[in-house]
């Protein structure tokens, strides 16, 4: 556990440093930026899910008073298949809309009323196609193609593989299962679904694009990265880096829906068309049907045991939407699904599928908590067969320090043994259940992210720390990386500032996603911290007359060791004009992935009313190790919040398609996400076993606690109605139909 | 008028003496026959604007209608705003007044990010028209600072409870709090929760904004 004594600010609880801008209204968000002459973008999206574009006429648009630009796919350079020509094609359709919603076109014009207007006069002439709407349809022999030459990613070019819907197929397998189930005195096994949802965020995606031929574009835009928006910007416009700076803006919750573009690239070319200023702000509507959704799936699964609870084998199939172009989270499944067991024989197979859906996207825990559905399920049925408690049948498993886990990887030390036992001791797991409801459990785990991160401090002349880094705030990591400056330096929390610095002011620094910020952009704070320090050190030698070697550092403190003197920062950066000029350190790394694998267990009290499917939750409980949590406030927050989405995941959303494949429920009311009256107080227990890997023992907070919520609410309804749930949400509909199947 | 482009748009700023009022000068027009003069010309005004790069995302006329200029109470201060018959107190706190604390989420009252209060009641500002609001009291998040700069309560015990994750609800939590409080000022827990149910938080601190909110009504409102 971690030695708290040791730390000034690590562990505690400070007010935020955006608190105040943000319960003012003054934090500006995407949507918030305004400029002179600023025109308004917005896109044509199209009606089917499926078809092809036969013509686009837009000189009626043109002509329309106010109308200042227009633009389709045709004013893109040309681009290769896949990646950036993928995005370029996501953002305005080339040849073929491949959704309902799919750009087509887009218009600058005076105002919002006259851009509508001019959508209207855009005529599109279409040939609709059979649209492709589920996995089942899409690998149907004769299903209608929605890409003429897609092969499998990874297919032998030896082999002469036929195009397909399939995009992609992946493999993990260690020791031999069919010996594994021979070796198993209980097997379960089910076949699971899990529907196409949205990472729902409040903030529509918004931007303001300024294009400038001569000198430097700008861009202002509310996204997870914006060296990300900048670098595929250009890359789709075919301009360099250096010639695009974009300004980060708050992000409105994003949760992986902001790590791509939609509307920046099209807004710097209507802005290049126009020579105006151009802002986009997609509607909630659009936001639902183009902003990338998280992933549907079907999977089948099988586990075995012997009659004393040891694991013998584990077997997956595992088949995730694609949505429109290739990409799906396939690999966030395969990596994490069965990572928590200590188990010999494995076999993972999956396949990602095109389908006529917007792309899918990034959503917290990419490709993990849908598979991890159908395991951690089972897991449950299993124990419940061989008559042991779950928990007690997932500690018998658990992998542990130093064995290798099925990813390949021989973990240090980890928190799941302790976040199993910290459950099974918590007052809910100890407490009974009324009539009418049941009780999940299910762990998830998440290898923690890593990536390219840099940050760099200005010590002020009055002894105060200006942290910049490269990472989006989504959600506090300003002040958790202002603690860690703080900490590493030696000073108190109000003489450290930090900000999100543009992508001209720091260097590349890779998106906020996959929990990776804390460590990886912590690191380089550190690091940084760590550079400055010994800055200040040579300061204060050659003031001494001593060696740097000489100069002892202890909390914010340079000590000389042959005479005692002692200066502080405020000193040393008092006088540094006249020791060399202002002080400043830097650091840019790149974090190895999987820096900080996190556990976390979950239980979930639900009841159900038999009579109408209705499920209403009553306790949960959230387990986590967090290896140091530097602000247990926030820690906490990112484990209600995960748990919060999870569990409307299991409970209610679902993206919901007519037959045409045009979506019925782009509404928040229609697709429905919890409120503070659908939810008990989400409880948290933090288990700290630092991760040796960063300097503070840091975990990532934010994906893992998504993962387990799926089947630890879906087990509580099984248990409650005393029947298997297959598919989520556990909606009345389903619940009803899974107590009817039970007959 | 004549040597402009009757689409242009046209922005009133009674600063720029070259723009409307020296033409109203020569030509003698009223001013409300200008703006419908215009506006059926196909353009759009918002004539109360001192903020034109943000009035061009305010909603615009529909052919045939007309801006009228009426006077708001808005954080205490009365504010003459040119508005049109279908515009909401959003559109016109964003794009018209500059306060945009007051999001839009949804623009179709579902999601409570535009909440603000009329008559210290909570409501949704994407769904009220504007010129419904003559006589009324508007509070945005930005009307609830003392004058002195201090935080209302409400915002201080959302800061010291650490409210807001991602911070984009955030104000609409605090309007349809500060309503709570207003009308409850010893709410129980339960019911804070049910006064918070028409606001989503999609990062889930709803335990945070509870914690948040029991804190204010601890302390008082004053």
């Amino acid at each position: 556990m971690v030695d708290r004594q040791s730390f000034q600010h690590l562990g505690s609880r400070p007010s935020r440093q955006d608190a105040a801008d943000k319960v003012t209204g003054q934090a500006r968000y995407g949507a918030d930026f305004f400029l002179p002459n600023m025109l308004v973008g917005k896109v044509l999206r199209s009606p089917y899910a499926h078809a092809r574009i036969i013509r686009i006429d837009t000189s009626s648009a043109l002509t329309l008073p106010g109308v200042e630009a227009v633009v389709t796919a045709d004013d893109f350079p040309e681009l290769p298949a896949g990646g950036i020509g993928d995005l370029a094609r996501d953002n305005l359709a080339q040849g073929k809309v491949l959704y309902h919603g799919h750009g087509v076109a887009a218009v600058a014009a005076r105002s919002l009323t006259i851009a509508e207007a001019a959508l209207a006069l855009i005529e599109v002439e279409y040939e609709v196609l059979t649209p492709v709407m589920s996995i089942d349809e899409a690998l149907a022999e004769g299903a209608p193609l929605l890409h003429d030459d897609l092969t499998p990613a990874g297919s032998d070019p030896a082999e002469d593989v036929k195009p397909s819907n399939i995009c992609v197929k992946a493999e993990l397998i260690v020791g031999n299962v069919e010996q594994g189930f021979a070796e198993a005195d209980c097997i379960v096994e089910g076949s699971f679904t899990t529907p196409t949802v949205h990472q729902g965020y409040i903030e529509p995606a918004s931007c303001v694009a300024r294009y400038d031929g001569d000198g430097q574009s700008m861009i202002w835009t509310c996204t997870q990265g914006h060296f990300s928006v900048r670098d595929s910007t250009a890359r789709i416009l075919g301009l360099n880096s250096s010639q695009i700076r974009v300004i980060p803006a708050e992000v409105g919750g994003a949760f992986g829906g902001k790590l791509a573009i939609y509307l920046e690239a099209i807004a710097l070319l209507l802005s290049r068309k126009s020579g105006k200023p151009v802002k986009m702000t997609m509607t909630r509507q659009e936001t639902f049907q183009v902003g990338g959704p998280g992933a549907a799936t079907q999977t089948r699964i099988k586990i075995g045991a012997t009659k004393d609870g040891k694991i013998t084998a584990m077997q997956a199939f595992l088949a995730y939407e694609a949505g429109a172009f290739s990409g799906s989270p396939l690999g966030g499944g395969v990596r994490s699904m069965f990572t928590a067991y200590d188990v010999e024989n494995v076999c993972i197979e999956g396949i990602g599928v095109v389908v006529n859906k917007p792309k899918v996207r990034a959503y917290r825990g990419p490709g993990v908590p849908q598979a991890v559905f159908g395991s951690e399920s089972l897991m449950n049925e299993l124990a419940a067969q061989l008559g042991i408690d779950p928990i007690e049948f997932r500690l018998q498993n658990a992998i542990k320090e130093g064995v290798t886990a099925i990813n390949g990887r021989a973990f240090h030390e980890i928190g799941l043994v302790a976040c199993l036992q910290a459950a099974r001791e918590s007052p809910h797991y100890q407490s009974t259940l009324a009539a009418n409801q049941g009780r999940g459990v299910a762990v998830g785990f998440w290898g923690g992210g890593g990536n390219n991160s840099s940050a760099s401090i200005s010590m002020n002349f009055d002894g105060s720390a200006a942290v910049a880094t490269g990472s989006v705030d989504l959600s506090g990591t300003r002040t958790s990386l202002a603690m860690m400056a703080a900490e590493t330096l030696g000073l108190p929390m109000e003489r450290v500032s930090t900000s999100v610095a543009d992508t001209e002011s720091i260097g590349f620094t890779a998106s906020s996603a996959g929990s990776r910020t804390i460590i990886a952009t912590g690191m380089a704070v550190v690091q940084a911290a760590e550079n400055v320090i010994e800055t200040m050190k040579q300061r204060a030698a050659s003031g001494w007359n001593v060696t740097v070697e000489q100069v002892a550092w202890e909390s914010g403190v340079a000590r000389n060791t042959v005479t005692n003197e002692e200066m502080t920062v405020q000193e040393i950066c008092r006088t540094s004009p006249q020791t060399g000029g202002p002080i400043t350190g830097q650091s840019s790394l790149n974090a190895a992935p999987g820096r900080g694998p996190t556990f976390a267990v979950h239980i979930c009290d639900v009841k159900v009313d038999a009579e109408t499917g209705q499920t209403n939750l009553v306790r949960y409980t959230t387990v986590q190790d967090v290896g140091t949590a530097i602000h247990p406030s926030l820690v906490e927050g990112q484990m209600q919040g995960g748990a919060v989405q999870g569990i409307g995941w299991a409970l209610n959303e679902e993206y919901v398609y007519d037959r045409d494949g045009v979506l019925e429920n782009p509404t928040f009311l229609d697709y429905r996400i919890p409120l503070a009256s659908d939810l008990p107080m989400i409880e948290t227990i933090i288990v700290e076993v630092p991760n040796r890997s960063h300097p503070f023992g840091v975990r990532g907070a934010g994906e893992v606690p998504i993962i387990p919520p799926l089947a630890a609410v879906g087990s509580a309804v099984a248990d409650a109605i005393d029947a298997p749930i297959r598919s989520l949400p556990c909606s009345p509909v389903n619940v009803l139909q899974a107590i009817n199947e039970k007959g | 008028m004549s040597n402009k482009d009757p689409g242009a748009v046209t922005i009133y700023d009674p600063q720029d003496s070259s723009s409307v009022l020296a033409d109203l000068g020569r030509t003698g027009t009223s001013r409300r026959n200008f703006i419908k003069g215009i506006i059926a010309a196909g353009a759009t005004v918002s004539a109360g604007s001192m903020l034109p790069a943000m009035s061009s995302y305010a909603q615009s006329a529909a052919a045939g209608t007309v801006e009228r200029l009426i006077s708001l109470n808005i954080n205490g201060t009365v504010r003459r705003v040119d508005v049109l018959p279908q515009e909401t107190l959003a559109m016109t706190l964003r794009y018209k007044l500059g306060l945009t604390g007051t999001k839009f989420g949804c623009d179709r009252g579902e999601c409570g990010a535009c909440t603000v209060l009329i008559d210290d009641v909570a409501n949704y500002s994407c769904s009220t028209l504007t010129h419904t609001m003559r006589g009324r009291k508007i509070t945005t998040i930005e009307g609830l600072q003392a004058a002195n700069g201090d935080l209302h309560p409400v915002q201080q015990a959302f800061v010291d409870e650490l409210g807001p994750q991602c911070g984009f609800c955030t104000p609409g939590q605090i309007m349809s709090a500060v309503a709570l409080l207003k009308a409850n000022p010893k709410p129980s827990r339960e019911e804070a929760r049910l006064a918070l149910s028409g606001n989503l938080c999609r990062c889930g601190a709803y335990d945070h904004y509870l914690n948040s909110v029991m804190r204010a009504a601890e302390g008082g409102l004053t």
